[in-house]
C-alpha cells in the first residue's frame, strides 16, 4: 500500500497512524521477547532431522500418492535404469506380520529398487531408515523423503533414543522398516561394517530380520556421481531370522551381515557353492581386502557376475 | 469372517440326501462345468472335507523331520564328505494341478542340501523319479526345484530326468519271493545315500512304490503294471488291498537288501485346490452356501469358457497353480514314515459312507497326473474316471457290482502329438480292435513297449513311453470288471464309443440309460468334486 501511495503521490502518513507503523509499535506480551544480553537463548525447537515429525505421511492420503509414486513412475525408472534380477522372494512364503529388511548399500537408487522389489504384503506398509542429517537436512528434503519413500530420520552420527524408539513403535504397530545397516552408501564398491540398529531394533521387537543382498547399483549411480547410468542389477532376499536365546544385538548383527555375505556369494557363484562356504565360515567379506588403493578397485572384479550378453558366435562383417 | 473360520475350523466332509430344495449341484466338465439337476429321495452327494490348516511354520517342520527321523538316525549324522548321496523327486505328475512356489519339493530339497553343504557333500545328483512318465522340461524342474537348486547343480549335470532306457544307466538288484525283477537307476543304487523327496496328494502315492516304480524301468514295472495285479487291486487307494502296493512293498524288500540306504522324505497336503477367495474359490464351496457374489462369479466363469476356444481354456487352467498348504512331513525309514503318511493322507479324504449305489456320477476335470501341460485325451479320461475316481475309496466301491457309472467330461479325440505319441496308435490301432484288458495287453504290449521310434522318443524328446497307454487302460481294468454300464456325459460320441462306453447329451438321457441296467428308480451317487476326496464306505 505504501508503495501505491507512493505512486499516487499521496502525503506519508505519520507512523503512528500507518498500521504497519501501528503493527510495530507494539510490545511485549503482543510481540515476542527478546533476549537479554549476556543470557544464552534457547535453542530454537527443530523441525528439521531427527526431530521432524514424519506421522503425517503414514496417514491414508499420504499412504496412497506413495503407492501411486511407487507402482507408477519409480517402478518404471527402477526397470529403465537397473532392469532387476529379482530372486529368493519365495524365501518370506512363510512369514508373516512386520519385518525388519537389511540390505547392503552403494547407491541412492537402492531404496528404489528395494521398494519395487519387496513383495506384498510388506511393500505398501514400509517405513525406511533414512539417514537424519542428509534426508531430513531441509524441510522440503525431509517432506520428500517422508512421501516419496516413507522414510523415517535415523541418527547415524551419535546414539539417539528417538530414532529407535520410533522405529521400534512403529514396527509394534505393523509397519516393516527398510534398513541399511551399513549406516551409508559404499565409498569405494565394497561394503562397510554392519552397524548395530537392525539387530537391536529386530531384538527390542522380536521381529524377523529379513538379509538382503543388492549388486550392481553401484555402476547406476555410485557415491560421488550425479547422473545415472543405466545397468542390471540383482536383489536377492534371504531367510528370515531371529536373534536366539542369549544372542546380543552385536551377534546377532554380525549374523546378519554375515547372511547378507553368504547371498552376495550365491549372487557371485550360485546357492549350493555359497551354502557349503557359509557353513565352513568361508564365504568372502562384504568389506573386502583389507588392503588400500588400487588393491582393492582390483578385487572388486572378482565379485561382479559374468556378463549376460551373448557371445557372437560370427564376427560382424 | 467366513473365509477364516474355514480356515481355523474346517468342517469335516458330509453325505448329503437330495431333497426337492437340494441345488444343482457341480459336474467338472473337462475345462467347463455343468450343474446337474439330481433326482430328489433317491440321490445323495459325498461332499469333501474343507482343507484341513497348513503346518505353521513348515521350513522349521521340515527341519525337525529331518533331525528327528521316525527309526532312522537324524540326517547330518548320515551326511560325510566324499560319499555319494543322491536326491531323487516326484515328478510333473504331483501335485495336481500344480503348487503355487514355492513348491514343498523346493522346501525340502533346500534344507537336505543346506545339511550337505554343511557336511561338505561333493557328489550330489538330483532325479525326477518319472519312471515312464515323460520327462520334465527346465521350467518344471525349476518350478519344482526352485532357481536357487535349479542354477546351483544343473549347469554341471548333476540334475536331470530319470532314463528308464538307457542301457548303462539301470541296475538288477534281484528278483522278489514272487520272481519279480527290481531294477533301478544305477546312480540311485550306486550311491551311499538316496534321500527321495516325495509328495502325496492321494494315499496311493510313497511308500515302497516311490523308488520301486519311479526309479525302475519296464522290467521292473511290468510286474505290478499289468491287468492281473490292477483287477486284484481293491482299491488302488488302500495299500493294504491293494496287490499293486503288494508287489511294490515285496520290490523294496529287495531294494532295502541290495540297493543303496534309503532316507525317505514324505510330506502331505491339504485339498485347497482353489483357495478360500479370488474367482475359483467357488469351486470348493457347497452349491446352497454360494453368496451372490460367487453366484455372480460362477456364471461369469462359465459364460466366458463356454465362448473361449478350448486352447486358451486349457491355458487358462494350466496356469492355474493351487494355494496347497503342507499338512505334515516325515523322514526316516520308508515303512514307518509311509504308515503316518497315510494316517494325515486319510485324516483329508476320507468321507464315512453308508452302503454302495446303483449309479454312480462324477465330473472329470482337466487335469489327471498324466497331462500336466497338455491334452487331457480320451484314454486319460478313461484312466482317470476309472483309474482313479472309481478306486477313491476304502473298504467297498462306491457303486455295487453290476452298477452304472456316469461321467461328464468332453472327451475330445484330441491328443497331445509331442507327450502322447503311442498313445495316438493305441487309440487308433488296440482299441479299434478290442477294448477287453487282458486281450490287448498279451496282443500288443510287448510290441509297444519294444517299439525303438518310442523309445527314442521318450529318451529325447517329451513323450511317455511306448507301455503307458496300456498301463492306463490297465488302471480302469478293475473297475471294467465291476461295472455294469459306463456312460459318458457331453463327450465326444465317435470317441465315447471307441472307448467302449456309451454317449449321453444329458444327464437326464444318462439317467435313462443307466435304468436299462439298475432298474428304474435306482440310488444315485454323486461324488463331488473339487476338491479330492475318498468314501469310507461300510
Amino acid at each position: 500500500m505504501s508503495k501505491l501511495a507512493r505512486q499516487v503521490g499521496l502525503p506519508k502518513l505519520p507512523a503512528a497512524l500507518s498500521p504497519i507503523g501501528r503493527f510495530r509499535a507494539l510490545s511485549f506480551p503482543y510481540r515476542a521477547p527478546s533476549t537479554p544480553r549476556g543470557v544464552r537463548p534457547l535453542r530454537p525447537k527443530a523441525r528439521t532431522g531427527a526431530d521432524y515429525d514424519t506421522d503425517w505421511s503414514r496417514r491414508p492420503p499420504a499412504r496412497l500418492a506413495r503407492a501411486a509414486i511407487i507402482e507408477g513412475p519409480m517402478r518404471l525408472a527402477v526397470a529403465s535404469l537397473a532392469a532387476p534380477d529379482r530372486r529368493g522372494a519365495d524365501r518370506l512364503a512363510a512369514t508373516k506380520g512386520p519385518v525388519i529388511f537389511a540390505a547392503n548399500h552403494h547407491s541412492h537408487i537402492d531404496t528404489p529398487l528395494l521398494l519395487t522389489s519387496i513383495p506384498e504384503p510388506w511393500r505398501h506398509k514400509m517405513i525406511v531408515g533414512a539417514a537424519a542429517d542428509y534426508f531430513f537436512g531441509t524441510r522440503i528434503t525431509a517432506a520428500l523423503s517422508s512421501l516419496v519413500i516413507g522414510a523415517i530420520p535415523i541418527e547415524r552420527s551419535k546414539v539417539g533414543r528417538r530414532s529407535a524408539d520410533l522405529a521400534a513403535e512403529l514396527i509394534d504397530d505393523g509397519w516393516s522398516l527398510l534398513i541399511f545397516p551399513e549406516g551409508g552408501r559404499s565409498p569405494d564398491g565394497w561394503g562397510q561394517p554392519f552397524r548395530g540398529g537392525a539387530a537391536f531394533l529386530a531384538s527390542k521387537t522380536g521381529v524377523p530380520v529379513v538379509p538382503i543382498h543388492v549388486e550392481g547399483t553401484g555402476r547406476i549411480l555410485r557415491k560421488g556421481r550425479s547422473l545415472p547410468r543405466p545397468s542390471t542389477t540383482s536383489v536377492t532376499f534371504g531367510r528370515p531370522i531371529t536373534a536366539e536365546d542369549g544372542e546380543n544385538a552385536t551377534r546377532f548383527g554380525a549374523r546378519i551381515e554375515r547372511e547378507v555375505a553368504a547371498l552376495a556369494d550365491e549372487t557371485s557363484s550360485d546357492w549350493y557353492t555359497a551354502r557349503v562356504r557359509a557353513h565352513a565360515s568361508e564365504s568372502p567379506e562384504l568389506t573386502g581386502p583389507d588392503a588400500n588403493g588400487w588393491r582393492r578397485t582390483w578385487a572388486l572384479g572378482d565379485r561382479s557376475r559374468g556378463s549376460k550378453s551373448r557371445k557372437r558366435r560370427w564376427p560382424d562383417i | 469372517m467366513a473365509s477364516d473360520s474355514r480356515r481355523t475350523a474346517p468342517r469335516p466332509g458330509l453325505v448329503l440326501d437330495v431333497d426337492q430344495s437340494t441345488p444343482p449341484v457341480l459336474f467338472h466338465h473337462g475345462e467347463g462345468f455343468r450343474l446337474e439337476k439330481l433326482p430328489a429321495d433317491r440321490s445323495r452327494i459325498i461332499y469333501p472335507a474343507e482343507p484341513l490348516p497348513g503346518l505353521p511354520d513348515p521350513d522349521e517342520s521340515i527341519r525337525q523331520a529331518l533331525l528327528n527321523p521316525i527309526e532312522d538316525d537324524p540326517l547330518p549324522s548320515l551326511l560325510t564328505p566324499g560319499m555319494k548321496l543322491t536326491i531323487a523327486f516326484d515328478d510333473i505328475s504331483l501335485p495336481l494341478p500344480s503348487m503355487r512356489k514355492p513348491d514343498i519339493r523346493q522346501r525340502i530339497i533346500e534344507q537336505v542340501l543346506d545339511m550337505a553343504a554343511a557336511a561338505s557333500v561333493d557328489d550330489i545328483h538330483l532325479i525326477a523319479a518319472l519312471a515312464l512318465h515323460r520327462r520334465m522340461t527346465e521350467d518344471e524342474l525349476r518350478h519344482c526345484l526352485g532357481d536357487r537348486v535349479y542354477d546351483a547343480f544343473a549347469p554341471q549335470g548333476a540334475i536331470y530326468n530319470h532314463d528308464a532306457e538307457d542301457p548303462d544307466g539301470m541296475v538288477e538288484l534281484g528278483l522278489t519271493r514272487h520272481d519279480e525283477q527290481v531294477t533301478m537307476n544305477a546312480r540311485a543304487a550306486e550311491s551311499d545315500l538316496l534321500i527321495y523327496v516325495n509328495l502325496n496328494i492321494v494315499s496311493m502315492d510313497g511308500g515302497w512304490k516311490s523308488t520301486a516304480t519311479g526309479l525302475s524301468g519296464y522290467s521292473g514295472i511290468r510286474h505290478h503294471h499289468n491287468v492281473a495285479t490292477m483287477q486284484k487291486s481293491k482299491s488302488f487307494m488302500d495299500r493294504h488291498k491293494s496287490e499293486l502296493h503288494h508287489s511294490n512293498w515285496r520290490q523294496g524288500e529287495v531294494i532295502k537288501k541290495n540297493g543303496p540306504r534309503i532316507f525317505q522324505i514324505e510330506t502331505t497336503i491339504n485339498n485347497n485346490t482353489f483357495g478360500y477367495d479370488g474367482p475359483m474359490s467357488v469351486l470348493q464351496k457347497r452349491e446352497w452356501e454360494w453368496t451372490a457374489k460367487d453366484r455372480a462369479t460362477f456364471i461369469g466363469m462359465k459364460k466366458g469358457l463356454d465362448m473361449m476356444p478350448t486352447a486358451a481354456k486349457r491355458a487358462i487352467f494350466n496356469g492355474w497353480k493351487a494355494p496347497y498348504e503342507l499338512t505334515s512331513v516325515q523322514a526316516g525309514d520308508v515303512e514307518a514314515v509311509h504308515e503316518v503318511t497315510l494316517e494325515h493322507c486319510f485324516k483329508q479324504h476320507l468321507v464315512p459312507v453308508e452302503g454302495q449305489t446303483d449309479v454312480l456320477t462324477f465330473g472329470l476335470p482337466y487335469i489327471c497326473p498324466y497331462n500336466v501341460n497338455s491334452v487331457m485325451n480320451p484314454i486319460l479320461v478313461m484312466c482317470l474316471g476309472l483309474g482313479y475316481f472309481f478306486n477313491m475309496y476304502r473298504g467297498k466301491p462306491l457303486v455295487r457290482e453290476g452298477g452304472v457309472l456316469i461321467m461328464s467330461h468332453p472327451t475330445p479325440w484330441e491328443f497331445h502329438p509331442v507327450h502322447h505319441p503311442s498313445y495316438i496308435d493305441f487309440f487308433e490301432q488296440v482299441l479299434s480292435d478290442t477294448t477287453d484288458p487282458l486281450e490287448l495287453e498279451a496282443k500288443y504290449e510287448k510290441q509297444f513297449a519294444e517299439d525303438e521310434w518310442y523309445i527314442h522318443l521318450y529318451r529325447n524328446s517329451y513323450a511317455y513311453h511306448g507301455v503307458h497307454p496300456f498301463y492306463m487302460w490297465y488302471w480302469g481294468a478293475s473297475a471294467l470288471q465291476h461295472l455294469g454300464r459306463v456312460i459318458i456325459v457331453g463327450g465326444d460320441k465317435r470317441a465315447v464309443r471307441r472307448l467302449g462306453f456309451q454317449p449321453a447329451s444329458t444327464m437326464q438321457d444318462a439317467l435313462e440309460m443307466a435304468s436299462d441296467v439298475v432298474g428304474p428308480a435306482p440310488s444315485i451317487t454323486h461324488l463331488h468334486n473339487p476338491p479330492i476326496l475318498m468314501a469310507d464306505v461300510t
